[in-house]
């Protein structure tokens, strides 16, 4: 008998590891086995057994609840928690996953599981595709970044395969910083051989063997375990001098950051990557022509490479055939915050914003009305209620002053204060700013003060002019998305929370 | 109880950047010795520098840069709260303003933005264990736990 409970850090961090021991304690004929988790989080720690139905899932559990549930597996399988086979959870059972199959359904570190339950196949499909069709593949499938600027890959990728040069890299940027946001890590935590997969992949398509993914460090389990499986995948010749047994060479390492969140724009990433300060560079060049140590570099977001195999097993037609308008595929959406049911959310783009807080988030944690959502990191816009009817794709979010970012969704009930919320944007930039823009490194300090003179009431109207004109110069003055985009939650609590600014306070 | 960490020592912080043969490897180096000695030494800059031929003032610059590299000995538990905004809708602030009323020397009380637990918040790490949906009485709880013993 198989009894799943996560490794997840998530799952870990609501006791998780506590709940596998009692379990392995009690039921010492049983296999105990350490998946990724299934993205329920609010369940977590989501426990599964094997059942002649498939897969019968539990949560949340706690060590209390173990004998119990020991005695429950023993006779029908009754038990409060139950909460019946786990692909027909509806919430789970209503997701298009395409990237996130495996996560929470395999062993993550068990290769032969992952090339029983499809892994591999897309690496197999590109060999025999060839590189030049492979590109064309990415190009036509409509993937774009998902680490937030959206930009079409398969064009990266073709400007890439065009450089000539000794060496090219491919980097995947796993610096997930934005609050809201933790798929990058669940991937890494729960599938981390399809992301070598697709980096494979991609690096074969645009020639270049070596691969680097940057990890933030505030990731521990998904540095330990994107470690592992590096290891594990060179012993069986899917990564080195001889992919699969071919004439290509591919070969990743993992680099670790050091607590630094604008080394998750792409230029700091480089920088980083080359031991220096995290300082953003300016573009061009771009670093598909001269990225790591001067040599042409594919980088990517975890999730864009990670729909990669995909694409490559299915063709682009299918992955192409989810989605809505010049948004394609599935997006991997995050659930956080105030929020009742907090978790992955993988669906086509296209879905609305009330569908996702609402439908599958359930409303708030602490049943309150809900006021704000912030979509898209702490650099994407507060959209009040009267706005959740939003389309989820690039453009739709952008017609509504707003960003998909990273995908993360963050919900806030009516307790919010909305200049403490714009403050905070402000403050966040101070504190990360990396001081090469002066807008930036300047103009979020100067933020701070003007909001809290808004919110003493001094000259509230000459302040507000103010903050505004602050933040076009922000926005306007930046080279990168930190201070270009700092002023998007705070214009936006100005536009739609305005009554929060002009209130006496005490 | 066991420190966590190597006292400072030049010649052992030699013997810990020998193996590093990576292209640009400042970032790298600094980090090997804080997961050694638990900070990095001001001597480091120095034996950094001339181990990778780069100006004490790039080792400088990095090590004054990243959030992460500590130019002291750390306290014995330190507490991280996760103050990004998913935690801030679940009551990262008033987390942060009671520990702060039990912080110490011997307990390091500082924010971090984002821990990746964003769905079961507050999130917060001691001694970089995580835990989620965390309240005043549960971290105060766990630090008491990690300190007695």
């Amino acid at each position: 008998m198989r009894i799943w409970v996560p490794r997840d850090s998530a799952a870990r961090s609501v006791g998780a590891d506590d709940v596998a021991h009692a379990l392995t304690e009690s039921m010492p004929h049983a296999r105990v086995v350490r998946n990724g988790s299934r993205g329920l989080l609010w369940l977590e720690p989501l426990v599964e057994v094997e059942t002649p139905y498939g897969r019968v899932a539990y949560g949340p559990v706690t060590v209390d609840d173990v004998p119990s549930l020991v005695a429950a597996w023993s006779d029908a399988g009754a038990h409060p928690l139950r909460l019946g086979a786990t692909d027909e959870i509806p919430w789970l059972a209503r997701q298009q996953r395409l990237t996130f199959a495996r996560v929470g359904v395999i062993d993550p570190l068990d290769a032969d599981e992952y090339e029983a339950a499809g892994g591999l196949a897309g690496l197999h499909a590109c060999l025999a595709r060839g590189a030049q069709q492979m590109v064309e593949d990415v190009v036509a499938s409509g993937l774009r970044g998902r680490g937030g600027a959206g930009f079409p890959a398969g064009i990266k990728w073709r400007t890439v395969a065009a450089q000539d040069a000794d060496r090219k890299y491919v980097c995947v940027n796993a610096d997930e910083g934005d609050s809201g946001t933790f798929a990058d890590r669940m991937l890494m935590e729960g599938d981390p051989f399809l992301l070598l997969e697709g980096m494979t992949i991609a690096g074969l398509s645009v020639g270049a063997d070596q691969g680097v993914i940057y990890i933030r460090s505030e990731y521990p389990d998904a540095v330990s375990t994107m470690t592992q499986a590096l290891a594990i995948a060179r012993s069986r010749g899917w990564l080195g001098s001889n992919v699969l047994g071919s004439a290509a060479a591919f070969d990743v390492s993992v680099r670790v950051g050091a607590g630094s969140y604008v080394c998750g724009e792409e230029t700091a990433m480089l920088e980083s990557l080359e031991g220096g300060r995290g300082v953003v560079r300016a573009k061009p060049p771009v670093p598909a022509v001269s990225g790591l140590f001067g040599q042409p570099t594919l980088i990517s977001n975890v999730l864009t490479i990670a729909a990669v195999p995909y694409i490559a097993e299915h063709g682009p037609e299918a992955y192409a055939s989810f989605g809505a308008g010049r948004s394609r595929g599935t997006q991997v959406f995050q659930l956080a915050g105030n929020v009742r049911c907090g978790g992955i959310v993988e669906t086509a783009f296209g879905i609305t914003l009330e569908d996702l807080v609402i439908d599958f988030g359930g409303g708030t944690r602490t049943g309150r009305p809900v006021r704000a959502v912030q979509v898209g990191g702490p650099l994407g816009a507060y959209l009040p209620p009267e706005a959740m009817s939003v389309a989820m794709d690039y453009e739709s979010l952008s017609d509504a002053g707003a960003m998909l970012g990273h995908g993360g969704i963050v919900v806030f009930d009516d307790s919010v204060d909305m200049v403490e919320q714009a403050r905070f944007a402000m403050e966040f930039c101070s504190e990360e700013s990396c001081g090469k823009c002066t807008p930036c490194r300047i103009g979020s300090v100067r933020g701070v003060e003007v909001i809290d003179r808004i919110a003493r009431g001094e000259d509230r109207d000459a302040n507000t002019a103010l903050l505004v004109d602050l933040c076009e110069v922000m926005r306007d003055g930046s080279l990168c998305a930190m201070g270009g985009l700092t002023p998007m939650p705070v214009l936006s609590a100005l536009r739609d929370f305005s009554e929060d600014f002009t209130r006496e306070r005490t | 109880m066991t420190p966590r960490f190597a006292p400072w020592s030049d010649e052992t912080a030699r013997e810990v950047l020998a193996d590093i043969n990576e292209p640009g490897p400042v970032l790298i180096a600094l980090q090997a010795l804080q997961a050694e000695f638990g900070y990095v030494h001001a001597d480091a800059v120095s034996i950094v520098a001339l181990r990778f031929n780069v100006s004490r003032a790039d080792v400088y610059g990095v090590l004054t840069y990243y959030r992460d590299l500590l130019t002291s000995t750390p306290p014995d538990t330190q507490v991280r709260i996760c103050m990004g905004e998913a935690c801030q809708s679940v009551g990262a602030r008033a987390l942060m303003a009671d520990a702060r009323a039990w912080a110490s020397d011997d307990i390091g009380v500082d924010h971090v933005y984002c821990l990746g637990n964003c769905a079961l918040g507050p999130a917060a790490t001691v001694n970089d264990r995580l835990y989620g949906r965390v309240t005043p009485g549960s971290l105060a709880a766990v630090v008491d736990r990690g300190h007695a013993s």
